[in-house]
């Protein structure tokens, strides 16, 4: 695979470049709603979109957006979808829109968004530009649903709000508070540098 | 003096097709969305008042409402709609009392945004049973069973949202009882 083609700007997100375990971008969103399976997979739907949304606007007009203000442009394109996305949970599905609660409207600081657009969408093709987004979403997403999987696990002895542990396990509440997520991105980080570093 | 002309011509431009993306999807998501949160109040008002036929709301103030319900025609209790801080931010709720406004008949929580799977769990059902048939004042214990008719037990790990749902509904019952007294 190529630099470039477009297999390889894809798949770059899901593992090797991948926003969270190797660029360490959007921690806030990572560490703060991570914390259910089911948190971190909702989550994980509603950055794709945003991400491929803004993505493909930011690049079909980045020849006429001036660079001085391209960060304030690209602000703007991304806070009109998180708030279409949030619109459109509040009208059609008000129960998914209680459960991510404030998780939506912080979509708009999560900044592997803004990232992409400046390292990426604002200089390359739309096509590039919608699977580069598509590769670093779902290789968020797929972090999330790991993080959010080990954490409910260990924290409530639940998956997908399912009991998968028997009552003798006693759960870690630690798991759930913020210095779980700490510890699990830390060993997770840690898997993927030791991986990287045999093959 | 071109390039500022252009900058000032490229956000303008972004900045009304946002406006008019954004004012669009409102127009045509509002109709849903309040016709979502009088569904939800509906749903609510039913839940903490198991029975309740017909109900009627009667304002407070600006973030409090009482709605007396009636069954065949006769009072079984109110409902009160209102709101107060929890841990990060408002917390709204719906608490129910019987006609004698002594008892509480239920509890729902209508929006919060406490911590997921700590604060939050405040939504769950054995948090909500516990305040039906208690008395206000009600006050929080912790590691321990409740006693009596006035004590709730916390969340593990979530003791303050805990205390600020019990502390919403003291004062939901001391407003009931206030606007219910001023009315007679």
């Amino acid at each position: 695979m190529k630099k470039g083609s477009a297999s390889y700007e894809f798949v770059k997100g899901l593992w090797k470049e991948n926003p969270v375990l190797v660029m360490l971008l959007g921690m806030c969103p990572t560490l703060a709603v991570s914390n259910s399976a089911i948190n971190g997979v909702a989550m994980g739907l509603a950055v794709i979109f945003v991400l491929v949304m803004s993505s493909l606007i930011v690049s079909a007009i980045r020849k006429l957006i001036p660079s001085e203000v391209r960060i304030p442009s690209f602000i703007v394109v991304i806070a009109t979808f998180v708030t279409m996305t949030d619109l459109f949970f509040k009208a059609k599905y008000p129960d998914i829109s209680k459960a991510l609660g404030p998780f939506i409207p912080l979509i708009i600081v999560n900044c592997i968004i803004l990232a992409r657009q400046e390292a990426f969408a604002s200089k390359n093709s739309v096509g590039l530009s919608l699977v580069d987004a598509l590769g670093m979403g779902l290789g968020f997403t797929w972090v999330l649903f790991l993080l959010g999987s080990i954490r409910e696990i260990l924290g409530f002895g639940t998956w997908f709000g399912h009991r998968v542990l028997g009552s003798w396990f006693h759960p870690l509440i630690v798991m759930i508070l913020p210095p779980g997520a700490f510890i699990t991105l830390g060993v997770l980080v840690g898997l993927k540098n030791m991986i990287k570093k045999e093959s | 003096m071109k390039l500022e002309f252009k900058m000032i011509a490229v956000l303008t431009a972004i900045a009304l097709a946002s406006g008019g993306i954004l004012a669009y999807t409102y127009v045509s998501a509002i109709d849903s969305i309040e016709k979502n949160n009088e569904e939800a109040k509906k749903k609510a008002v039913t839940k903490v008042l198991p029975g309740v036929q017909e109900y009627k709301e009667v304002k407070i103030d600006n973030h409090t409402s009482y709605f007396i319900g009636r069954k065949d025609d006769e009072v079984i209790g109110y409902a009160v709609l209102t709101e107060g801080s929890g841990f990060q931010g408002m917390i709204k709720l719906m608490v129910g009392f019987d006609r004698d406004v002594t008892k509480i008949t239920g509890l729902e929580i209508l929006e919060n945004v406490e911590t997921p799977g700590l604060g939050n769990r405040i939504t769950e059902d054995w948090f909500k049973e516990q305040f039906k048939d208690r008395m206000p004042e009600l006050c929080v214990v912790k590691g321990r069973k409740p006693e009596n008719e006035h004590e709730i037990m916390a969340i593990t790990g979530a003791t303050i949202s805990s205390k600020a749902v019990t502390k919403i509904v003291n004062q939901a019952f001391e407003k009931l009882k206030k606007a219910l007294g001023g009315e007679e």
